[in-house]
């Protein structure tokens, strides 16, 4: 197994027989980048469309940390949590160190930035376009944002498979504060570094492809769902029925 | 004797570094169909701005009349990815003195649809109408909220010839008002003097922030006349028709 291309073959073997090993892996990754992902997208869209529109003192100091916090290293990420979490840390009492809640909470920091810096991209944007027509029509700052978001929520769905990018593919942060423990915290990119060093390339790169696949599939869904929305706003909408009232 | 909808007096905008208006003063009285003209960055959407309250004023006063209802046309309606029935409801919703719920507020939109010719689209995306279509769906967002005083802002600058007729024959219709007891007031930005010289009843020209000119239109498009009250604007009009 000392070939590229054997690996290959060994590693789309153990992809098809559905090696339990690899599976469970892949599973607790999925979960573990869902988990965080979702609760930092409520987070960072909320935050984001709040920033696109709130003015306040010290706001572009705020913005340029944000900004910052984008090119965030995910062992920092780890290096902090871990911090937190240990023993004599603030967050010691919650027991969480090497568990798959430790590693949702690093994950969530990663990736709240990310979402909220470019949800407020996108909000902003078009807020200086068009934000006083609904300003004239009575929607204060805070709706505004609200609508506004909801209107762009194509881009903020691709702002959502980003985030799930950054969280599902990064190493640093999981090894660190879930400590890559077989059967409890071990998710993809920690397993494929250990196997790797272990010199059980197939299972690395098996991992690695399901990995690609998985950042695939949700790029394929996203060019779905896009081009579905783009099909749904060309078709007649669905007026909501009113009693009496037919357009 | 006309009641005063509008009243500035010695209005000045600060825009940044620059003064966007300055010494602006004037009455608009209700039902008077007032166009703004002038070059480009002369104040003409600043004004309207600050008419609508959308820009503050460091200098002056703006006052309207109590309860004197306004709504604002631009010129790119920004519509939501949403049906143009929703759309001109949700205007209505937004409304708060109104108070609608959302099914009443539909009612309403609908019956607007109807009156600018689009109930057959109602259930179609706004965005994907045409850019005409698009600028009737705002009029109609506008005309439901029943405007005192509607301002626009270069409201056909966009559009082709035959939408242009379109919106600027709902224009004149709306400013007619409900009964002819309840005129409407237009204020609109315009470069296009033949729909001056059609649809205003009196014009203001602006030059760098300042009015340079307020005349009933059939002075204004009288050379001699204008020539001798303003010759800033006399040199406009006959730039503009050259």
């Amino acid at each position: 197994m000392n070939t590229f291309s054997d690996s290959v073959i060994a590693a789309l073997q153990l992809i098809t027989s559905a090696d339990p090993a690899l599976w469970v892996v892949v599973a607790r990754s999925l979960a573990v980048s869902a988990t965080a992902c979702l609760l930092a997208y409520g987070v960072g869209v909320a935050l984001g469309a709040w920033l696109a529109v709130a003015r306040f003192r010290g706001r572009g100091a705020v913005l340029l940390g944000l900004n910052t916090l984008l090119a965030l290293p995910s062992v920092v990420v780890g290096l902090v949590v871990y911090l937190l979490l240990s023993r004599t840390g603030p967050l010691g009492f919650l027991g969480w160190m090497f568990s798959f809640k430790a590693m949702v909470l690093a994950q969530f920091i990663l990736v709240v930035p990310v979402v909220t810096a470019l949800t407020r991209q996108v909000v902003e944007d078009v807020e200086r376009q068009h934000g006083e027509q609904w300003a004239s029509l009575g929607a204060g700052p805070w709706l505004r944002s609200l609508l506004l978001a909801w209107d762009e929520r194509l881009a903020l769905l691709t702002i959502g498979v980003t985030a799930f990018g950054r969280a599902i593919s990064e190493v640093g942060a999981v090894m660190i504060v879930g400590g890559n423990i077989d059967g409890f915290t071990r998710v993809m990119t920690t397993a494929i570094a250990l196997e790797t060093s272990k010199g059980d390339l197939p299972l690395a790169l098996g991992l690695g492809m399901v990995l690609l696949g998985v950042v695939l599939l949700l790029n394929a869904l996203l060019a779905v769902i896009r081009r579905w929305g783009e099909r749904r706003h060309a078709r007649p909408l669905p007026v909501i029925a009113l009693d009496g009232v037919h357009p | 004797m006309t009641a005063v909808q509008i009243a500035l007096d010695a209005v000045g905008v600060q825009l940044g570094a620059q003064q966007a208006l300055t010494g602006v003063s004037l009455r608009i009285d209700a039902g008077e169909r007032v166009a703004l003209v002038g070059a480009n960055g002369s104040g003409k959407s600043t004004l309207l701005r600050t008419l609508h309250g959308l820009l503050p004023h460091s200098q002056g006063q703006v006052l309207h009349a109590p309860g004197v209802q306004q709504a604002m046309l631009f010129q790119r309606p920004h519509l939501l990815r949403l049906s143009a029935l929703n759309n001109v409801a949700l205007g209505l919703w937004l409304d708060r003195q109104r108070g609608l719920n959302w099914k009443a507020a539909q009612a309403m939109a609908l019956q607007a649809l109807q009156r600018v010719g689009l109930q057959s689209v109602a259930g179609q995306n706004g965005r994907q109408l045409s850019g005409g279509q698009q600028q009737r769906l705002a009029l109609a967002r506008a005309w439901a909220r029943q405007p005192d005083v509607l301002l626009l802002d270069e409201p056909t600058a966009s559009l082709d010839p035959h939408a242009k007729r379109e919106v600027e024959t709902l224009m004149a219709e709306f400013a007619a008002g409900p009964t002819a007891a309840q005129p409407v007031t237009l204020i609109w930005a315009s470069h296009n003097l033949g729909q001056v010289k059609r649809l205003s009843t009196r014009v203001i020209y602006l030059e760098g922030g300042r009015i340079m000119a307020d005349l009933p239109v059939a002075d204004f498009f009288n050379p001699v006349l204008l020539a001798e009250c303003s010759p800033a604007a006399h040199a406009f009009v006959q730039g503009e028709l050259s």
